[in-house]
């Protein structure tokens, strides 16, 4: 009942300061060309770098306390955007804010410190542990070297940390290899929370496990969201899961935010096409027999997006100002905004 | 009725019936029971979800069916019966012609059935050549056809097409393609949208649910997905530790489990849970096949484990047509209703 009322979703006011605060935050990959292309553009071929917009111009804001679900499918930019805000990963464009100073700006220190705050949490628990290191040292190398526990408590803190992520601390003499992969997932978050961070960044963490492992580990995140405070960035394909523990829901297409919003209204009026063509994809264990409905045609090459707003043309709604004019994200109702030319028509 | 029917080949058989198949593998580390004592039957048409997590003996029991269970493992007892026919029993070349012929299979990886460095052409119109003697235009045909009725666009034009031209969800259509051409009466489908993102998922299950009504073709589709066996399947076996634990109807089983493993599995799904709660979640993990101890194999995750749980339980018909492989189910799920 006390859990009940603890899990509860919470609101925010705008006012607040957001603990992280993204404006205008693009990401650009190109590849480089090799020396063939090179001779050929010296001999006057026309050759250009091809560039992928993996995040384009994206506004976030989430505040403390909070958990937002970030949703997309593959190659749509959550990822990417993921590690943008761990920061794991420099962006080409824009800003990221920490509680409210911009990032670049930290002094050494600072900045150092509002690095070691934000956590990241992957998916693949096999490819993200070191295989050749014991479990203590994947827990406690990091704290040992910020500083934040002297090496005779090592063994303690070690200890402490496992029992929180639900491992046993007999087995901190193991390697990776000899856990399953739900464990794997424990070992996985231990070592992010022994930094003592305050926002962690989970990208897909529970993808890759059965699903009455899912179950523990969403359990244990959402246990230690409550302990220890911290705030989360949930990203994942899966709308069951992003819809049972997030706050709030930012839907990503093809590098930009489509639309956001409490998650009630996200699943029960959710505004663009994109938004509801994906929710009734998604397939749902109350369905019995039924015909599943289907968007058509394929995720667009992020090479080479559709001009305009990219979803045009799988959209049952086009017209002709979509294929040529990017749509802005724009306030539907209070916290929902949407990116969707229907919504100046109407 | 005046017309005894030929013994041959009787009227209504099911197209595929399992009973009692046995897939164990030998291993330097001892025998894994992989598939122990799984029994079912498909009906025309018909399409079983087969459920289970990883490790629970539902893949192997997908390659037992087709047939290719490699060294160490071998199916060691059970019939395998297609059309009253008992493939077990088959010689490899046999076997081969039924393969890819009568019976196809669709893996989770399509490169897996795809050869990268061959045109989509010339695969197709080789597994049409290896079954049957038609002129290679008449094979080109078909191959078309196959790709235009799993909605793949300008299917003329993509046949020219190498597999890596493809996107994932275009490649495993490919795949289903393949498996078509000979418009098969079984397809066994091991995960074949698992790796696919939901909205191409969602046109890969309408897809097939058209060809299943329109065919004849009966399905086993084997996910760890409930969500959607439940949308796709007529009948659910669900798996656990090599054996089969329930089995039913679709609707029967999601909305009234009687086994609490397929209690604990359906109630850990998120959109079974009010939004904000802890899941409801099974403790603990799949055992090891090698240790397994005697008894039923959830039990040291039951929560209605007792005494008399050390004794392996039957697959007992609690209701009619409704198998459950345990001491304590939950009748109180059935019983509402008299």
């Amino acid at each position: 009942m006390s859990d009940a009322m603890e899990f509860a979703p919470r609101s925010f006011t705008e006012a607040e300061t957001p603990m992280v605060e993204l404006k205008g935050v693009s990401r650009r990959f190109s590849k480089k060309l090799d020396i063939a292309a090179k001779l050929a553009r010296r001999l006057g071929v026309d050759v250009k770098e091809e560039i992928v917009h993996a995040v384009d111009k994206v506004d976030l804001r989430v505040r403390k306390g909070e958990v937002v679900g970030l949703v997309g499918e593959s190659g749509c930019g959550k990822s990417t955007l993921g590690r943008i805000v761990a920061g794991i990963l420099p962006q080409s464009d824009g800003h990221v804010f920490w509680n409210g100073q911009d990032v670049e700006s930290l002094p050494g220190e600072a900045a150092r410190n509002a690095k070691l705050k934000r956590q990241m949490i992957f998916q693949d628990p096999y490819a993200s542990l070191n295989p050749r290191m014991r479990v203590a040292d994947i827990v406690g190398e990091a704290p040992l070297v910020h500083g934040l526990v002297r090496r005779g408590d090592f063994d303690d803190y070690v200890d402490e940390q496992m029992r929180r992520a639900g491992l046993d601390p007999n087995f901190k003499r193991r390697y990776p290899h000899q856990f399953s992969g739900g464990q794997r997932q424990r070992i996985g978050i231990a070592r992010a929370l022994a930094v003592q961070p305050e926002f962690i960044v989970c990208d897909e963490a529970v993808a890759a496990l059965d699903v009455s492992i899912q179950a523990q580990i969403l359990n244990l995140f959402m246990r230690l969201r409550r302990e220890l405070d911290l705030t989360y960035l949930f990203i994942s394909h899966d709308l069951g899961v992003v819809e049972h523990l997030s706050d709030r829901v930012v839907i990503m297409y093809l590098g930009r935010v489509v639309e956001e919003a409490p998650t009630e209204t996200i699943f029960r009026r959710a505004n663009h096409p994109y938004t509801r063509s994906l929710l009734d994809s998604v397939p749902r264990i109350e369905n019995r027999k039924r015909a599943f409905a289907v968007v058509k045609g394929e995720i667009p090459s992020p090479l080479n997006p559709p001009s305009g707003c990219h979803f045009h043309p799988r959209c049952p709604l086009a017209f002709d100002r979509c294929r040529v004019e990017v749509p802005k994200l724009k306030d539907v109702s209070a916290g929902h905004r949407s990116a969707c030319h229907l919504n100046d028509a109407a | 009725m005046a017309d005894a029917p030929t013994p041959a080949a009787p009227q209504g058989a099911p197209t595929l019936e399992v009973r009692n198949l046995r897939t164990h593998f030998f291993t330097r580390a001892g025998v894994v029971k992989a598939v122990d004592d799984v029994s079912f039957t498909v009906g025309r048409g018909k399409v079983l979800g087969l459920v289970g997590e990883s490790g629970s003996g539902k893949s192997v029991t997908g390659f037992s069916v087709m047939g290719l269970v490699d060294p160490p493992g071998r199916v060691v007892s059970g019939q395998i019966l297609f059309k009253g026919q008992d493939l077990a029993k088959l010689s490899d070349e046999e076997m081969r012609k039924l393969r890819g012929n009568r019976i196809a299979m669709i893996f989770q990886d399509p490169m897996m059935t795809l050869n990268p460095v061959l045109r989509v052409d010339t695969q197709m119109i080789e597994t049409v050549l290896a079954h049957e003697k038609v002129p290679e235009e008449e094979a080109r045909r078909r191959a078309r056809d196959a790709l235009g009725m799993v909605g793949i666009p300008s299917p003329e034009e993509r046949l020219k097409s190498y597999p890596h031209q493809f996107s994932g969800g275009m490649r495993q259509r490919v795949a289903i393609a393949i498996a078509l051409l000979h418009r098969p009466d079984l397809i066994v489908a091991d995960e074949p949208t698992t790796a696919l993102d939901v909205t191409i998922q969602g046109q890969i299950l309408a897809e097939v649910q058209k060809l299943a009504a329109t065919t004849g073709t009966s399905l086993i589709w084997i996910t760890h997905d409930l969500s959607v066996v439940a949308g796709l399947a007529d009948d659910i076996a669900v798996m656990y530790a090599g054996k089969i634990v329930e089995h039913g109807d679709v609707g029967e089983v999601l909305d009234k489990p009687l086994h609490p493993y397929t209690h604990g599995l359906i109630g850990s799904v998120p959109s079974r849970n009010r939004r904000g709660e802890p899941l409801r979640q099974i403790p603990g993990m799949t055992p090891s096949l090698l240790s397994l101890a005697p008894g039923c194999a959830f039990r040291a995750r039951c929560p209605r484990a007792a005494a008399d749980c050390v004794e392996m339980p039957e697959l007992h018909p609690w209701r009619p047509d409704r198998l459950a492989r345990c001491h304590h189910p939950h009748l109180e799920n059935v019983e509402q209703v008299a």
